[in-house]
């Protein structure tokens, strides 16, 4: 393989937290590191690096990955969202977020991003998910920190409150993440 | 850090003319959920990665001919959602629902857990039990190989480097069946099996004789194996716990559980003599339910 070939870097596009964005990549880079070096997204975290701990879960297509293992090519042409995208439109939090604030789910933050995206998708798809159905959603991502309980109480009241119904999401024969 | 090229063809022919122009350097990945946990870890042997993702036709679960068909890239995800699976695969449902996490789920394929052969590989005993084939296709054409002839040891398959493995095909008996698979692991979530145990059970009408069986563990030899014998044993006799008792001893006998950090050697028996018990009995409580899963 010759020298060029070796640093040769992709232009990639797609859209994160309904923003078009053009960024130049290398073939080995993952999807959390275009995030948080190249675009300066910080809120998805790196803990772990191999996919056990979800600090770094976003939404691509509507659906929850671990960004540390997704490599950034496949992000091609995706609708990305972080925990950057979730605010509502006036800067308020969103309900889900306020939740996480009102229970007391946040201590040090650190697994809050990732728990908090791991919950949004849940709720996409179970708007009023159980307490078994939230540690379900919830497995993949781990917290030092506050013990989970008020991480799942917080879940639970934000599926409580919603009144939204079912998003369609990762049905078999649709694009794959 | 060392580098690669990523290649992500749009159809399985491009795919397949990729591997074979560009022979052992290629790799393919589809979820990259273990080839990116290699990446990371121990660097990668391979130049070039021939990403799978792009093949949405290859993900798929649907019944036909008296045969559930699953395209290769079909995720763990699709699995645990699918009421085919539920209905028809039930073991494989059990698998399913216990394997890493959401996120891990959603983007890591079947194709991607066999085609891996690690010993733990939680998909296979299910797909062992329900006497599936597997169909590899290269340049050349392609074959359709028993999955309890593809594991050739941790790791390795029988699989040539030119072919694709596109599709999973699972027999559906005609007469009263069922299925239960049952994963050991120190967590609910998040951790490899330490063993694991899949009973298939064939009945014949009355509900209480086997008709066939199929029985097969991960983590108890160096690949994911089936147990003829202790199968052989079920075959024509009518199932009882007693009976059931001997089937578990039987089956442990025909692996080679050892000592490893997951967990010793004959805890690992111990728990397949109990779990083919339990997981036959659950089989045969699906099956007299009606309703599988
Ligand atoms: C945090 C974490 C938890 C996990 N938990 C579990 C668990 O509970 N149980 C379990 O069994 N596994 C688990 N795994 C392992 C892994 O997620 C599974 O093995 C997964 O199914 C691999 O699928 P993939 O599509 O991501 O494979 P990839 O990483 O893309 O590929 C795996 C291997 O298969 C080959 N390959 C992929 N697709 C094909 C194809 N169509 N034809 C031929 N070869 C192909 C690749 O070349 C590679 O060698 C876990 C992994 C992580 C990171
Ligand atoms: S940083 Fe991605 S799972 Fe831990
Ligand atoms: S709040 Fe500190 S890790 Fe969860």
């Amino acid at each position: 393989m010759g020298y060029l070939e070796k640093i040769v870097k992709h232009v990639l596009e797609f859209t994160v937290n309904g923003e078009p964005v053009t960024v130049l990549v290398q073939p080995h880079e993952m999807l959390l590191a275009v995030l948080r070096d190249h675009l300066g997204l910080t809120g998805a975290k790196e803990g772990c690096g191999l996919g056990e701990c979800g600090a770094c879960t976003v939404l691509v297509d509507g659906v929850s990955v671990n960004s540390c293992l997704f490599p950034a090519l496949e992000a091609e042409g995706a609708l990305v969202t972080t925990i950057e995208g979730l605010m509502v439109d006036d800067g308020r939090l969103s309900p889900l977020q306020q939740a996480f604030v009102d229970h007391g789910a946040v201590q040090c933050g650190f697994c809050t991003p990732g728990m908090v995206m791991s919950a949004e998708a849940l709720l996409a798809e179970t708007p009023h998910p159980t307490e078994k159905q939230v540690r379900a959603g919830l497995a993949g991502n781990l917290c030092r920190c506050t013990g989970y309980n008020q991480i799942i109480e917080a879940v639970l009241a934000a599926g409580e409150s919603s009144d939204s119904n079912p998003k369609p999401g990762n049905e078999p024969g649709k694009e794959r993440p | 850090m060392k580098t690669f090229q990523y290649l992500r063809p749009a159809s399985l022919a491009e795919a397949l003319d990729l591997l074979a122009r560009h022979g052992p350097a290629a790799r393919l990945v589809a979820g990259g959920t273990d080839v990116m946990v290699d990446f990371k870890k121990n660097g990668l042997e391979a130049d070039i990665l021939v990403s799978l993702r792009r093949l949405t036709d290859l993900r798929y679960i649907r019944e036909g001919n008296g045969q559930v068909h699953i395209g290769g890239l079909t995720t763990l995800r699709d699995l645990e959602r699918s009421s085919l699976v539920a209905r028809r695969i039930p073991g494989l449902a059990d698998a399913a629902r216990v394997m890493a996490s959401v996120q891990i789920r959603n983007v890591a394929t079947v194709a991607g857990n066999i085609c891996n052969a690690a010993p733990s590989a939680d998909t296979a005993p299910p797909l062992l039990a329900a006497g599936t084939q597997v169909r590899l296709v290269s340049p050349a054409g392609s074959r359709d190989i028993p999955l309890d002839q593809f594991f050739t040891g941790p790791r390795k398959t029988i699989r040539r480097p030119d072919e694709i493995l596109t599709e999973f095909v699972v027999p559906i008996p005609s007469g009263p069946y069922s299925q239960a698979f049952w994963k050991h692991a120190r967590r609910k979530a998040m951790d490899l099996a330490m063993v694991s145990v899949a009973v298939h059970l064939e009945l014949e009408d009355d509900l209480v004789t086997c008709r066939q069986a199929r029985i097969a563990h991960g983590v108890a030899a160096p690949t994911p194996i089936r147990t003829p014998e202790a199968e052989e044993r079920l075959k024509g006799k009518k199932i009882t716990p007693e009976l059931l008792e001997g089937i578990g001893e039987a089956s442990c006998e025909e692996t080679l559980c050892r000592d490893s950090i997951r967990g010793q050697a004959w805890y690992r028996e111990e728990i397949i003599r109990v779990m083919v018990r339990r997981m036959a009995l659950r089989a045969l409580e699906r099956c007299r339910m009606g309703r599988p899963a």
